[in-house]
């Protein structure tokens, strides 16, 4: 008896797989891309900046063209999640797409070379990209009251967990990128050849009502729009507007009659992260 | 089950007789290029081994298949025990690695990549801070631990890099080139922390280098040349094998000392920059029957043991520096290997 117990415990001291250790790697990582965020106050700073712009220059800008609904729906206050979207769209498309300078400068060698999976350190690295973009969101998200958002908390807190969504998302097709560019230099180019048309193309900065066919169907491709829509979604809940103004302002998705829920939406993101970070883990996995 | 388990637990009991190293017929092939040409090897537990050869001799792609990050074409290999292609993981688990590029996270302090490096590795938590310490303090970056690494010097940057590389207790460190683009005095003492190893570590030191100088520190060298080890022994029986002492000496007349060589000992010699040299067993006991029996005037001497230079020189053909220069082109594909793309 003593002596099966003892073949038991030295059989499980080399274990092929073994979960809990994945997760400790996986946290690890996870933390690390915190400790970085914290230490580059710079990053935080420079990556407010775009999508303030967006908001105070271009939404009041073209404010004053756009007036739907006699002024019911200020354009900013329509703009406000679009470009909650778009600063979690750089950040995270940033984290994902750092793998190559973590490759540059070694450091993906030392994660490579370690007994743990790919899988454990690209999801790490995704909870890490979503949770430092969902961080720096926050801080967008708590200007609300200046275009007319109410500080509701339900609504705030349902944002948060699209916006955390959709940055796992960004930040696993970031990833899935850095394992295919493999110069430093090739990686802005990339974000801007890439991740630029995501944002114009979801319907983050203008509405997706009365869209030509051709622009129609490329935004019915990006997941990016099926981040962001929930999102305005759960923004003009909390507005008294009109539904004609609302169906301008907010017309939702339809995959041709039909009207897409937006528990449906949410599903696309969710199916977006898992076949993005596969596709990561296996390009990564095939190369280091 | 039960099966498997058996096997490993008698695996886990015959670890320590087992070679910390064995490779059999190791063979590695890309495309158009032969780097490793079938090598045979046996480390023992507890040996510092030195691994020579110039660059694309096939000693980084052997030395990645010892570590996983590369599979052989045909032949095995175990390490600590486990065989480098089934079972990968646990190879891993149990080899420190110190590669010749820097693998450090710069924006991190110190204790931080040791912290990441043991959750990767998984290294118990209730023994880490405490090992953690001994580490640090091992390569004397203690007092430094609490700063990013970017501000360290090329020196204590290797020296973390080793320290982390022994954080989880492995049985095996493959050391690549641990001190190239340090200055002599920064390797003198990286060769001084990895001696020292022994003290303190049970382990295995795999340790490669160009530097012949170096390889003295070794127990034992292998001399890996165009993807075969051309020689294997200590490096006072490799020196002992190519025999001969270097005797270099000035003269009044140098073509007249030549002559005399040739005539009253047997010997030959050639002139180089105004310096006679030539070889002789002992050239300590030489040196007397020089003075008595050449004729020329001699304003020096030098006697020199034979270097590992000279048993590269006597296995290769060439010097490691030369080998280098026309190594370095000759094989672009096993260059490509070794970075791992």
């Amino acid at each position: 008896m003593s002596e099966m117990t003892e073949v038991a415990v030295a059989a499980v001291r080399v274990p092929a797989f073994d979960l809990r250790h994945e997760a400790r790697a996986a946290f690890v990582v996870w933390q690390r891309e915190l400790i970085r965020f914290a230490k580059d106050r710079a990053r935080i700073v420079s990556s407010l900046a775009q999508p303030v712009l967006f908001l105070f220059v271009l939404g009041v800008g073209l404010a004053s063209l756009v007036d739907v609904g006699n002024g019911a729906v200020n354009f900013t206050t329509f703009l406000f999640p679009g470009v909650l979207a778009v600063s979690v769209l750089f950040t995270a498309a940033f984290s994902g797409i750092s793998m190559v300078w973590d490759r540059e400068f070694g450091f993906l060698r030392e994660m490579a070379v370690a007994p743990v999976s790919t899988t454990a350190i690209l999801t790490g690295k995704c909870f890490g990209g979503a949770t430092v973009a969902t961080l720096q969101s926050l801080i967008l998200l708590a200007l609300a009251g200046l275009v007319g958002v109410p500080y509701e908390p339900a609504m705030m807190l349902v944002l948060v967990g699209l916006l955390f969504l959709m940055a796992f998302m960004i930040t696993a097709l970031g990833l899935m990128l850095a394992a295919r560019v493999k110069q430093v230099q090739s990686a802005m180019p990339m974000v801007q050849l890439i991740i630029t048309p995501l944002m114009f193309l979801s319907g983050a900065l203008f509405p997706l009502s009365g869209l030509p066919t051709w622009l129609a169907v490329l935004t019915h491709v990006n997941p990016m729009t099926y981040a962001v829509e929930p999102m305005r979604s759960v923004v003009f809940d909390q507005l008294q507007v009109d539904p004609v103004t609302r169906a301008t302002f907010d017309p939702g998705i339809a995959w041709g009659n039909w009207q897409v829920p937006v528990g449906v939406q949410v599903l696309v993101v969710i199916a977006a992260c898992v076949a993005f970070l596969a596709i990561a883990v296996v390009r990564f996995a095939r190369t280091e | 089950m039960g099966e498997v388990s058996t096997e490993v637990a008698e695996r886990e009991k015959a670890l320590l007789p087992v070679p910390a190293v064995q490779v059999r017929g190791l063979v590695k092939r890309y495309a158009e290029v032969e780097a490793v040409r079938g090598i045979d090897l046996d480390v023992a537990p507890g040996e510092t081994f030195g691994f020579l050869g110039p660059n694309g001799a096939g000693k980084s792609t052997t030395i990645n298949i010892l570590c996983t990050l590369a599979t052989a074409s045909s032949g095995s290999a175990r390490v600590a025990g486990f065989d480098v292609a089934t079972e990968r993981s646990a190879v891993r688990r149990h080899i420190g690695l110190v590669f010749q590029e820097p693998t450090l996270d710069t924006y991190l302090t110190g204790e931080q990549n040791l912290r990441f490096h043991g959750e990767l590795y998984g290294v118990d938590r209730s023994g880490a801070a405490a090992r953690r310490e001994e580490v640090l303090r091992m390569v004397g970056l203690w007092e430094r631990r609490g700063d990013a690494v970017q501000t360290y010097s090329g020196g204590m940057r290797r020296r973390l890099e080793i320290a982390r590389g022994l954080l989880h207790s492995p049985k095996v460190l493959f050391l690549d080139e641990p001190t190239v683009g340090l200055d002599p005095q920064t390797r003198a003492s990286i060769w001084t922390y990895i001696r020292d190893l022994h003290r303190s570590e049970e382990i295995t030191v795999f340790v490669t280098t160009h530097y012949m100088d170096e390889a003295e520190h070794c127990d034992r060298i292998a001399i890996m040349n165009e993807g075969r080890i051309v020689a294997l022994d200590t490096p006072d029986a490799l020196k002992a094998e190519v025999g001969k002492d270097r005797v270099q000496i000035t003269t009044d007349d140098d073509h007249a000392a030549i002559a005399a060589l040739g005539e009253r000992f047997g010997l030959k010699a050639a002139v180089h920059e105004g310096v006679v040299s030539f070889a002789v067993a002992d050239g300590a006991a030489f040196v007397p029957r020089l003075f008595d029996g050449l004729g020329v005037p001699i304003r020096s001497v030098t006697v020199n043991r034979p270097s590992l230079d000279d048993v590269f020189l006597a296995h290769t053909g060439t010097t490691i520096r030369d080998a280098e220069s026309s190594g370095a082109g000759m094989s672009p594909m096993a260059e490509l290997a070794r970075r791992g793309r």
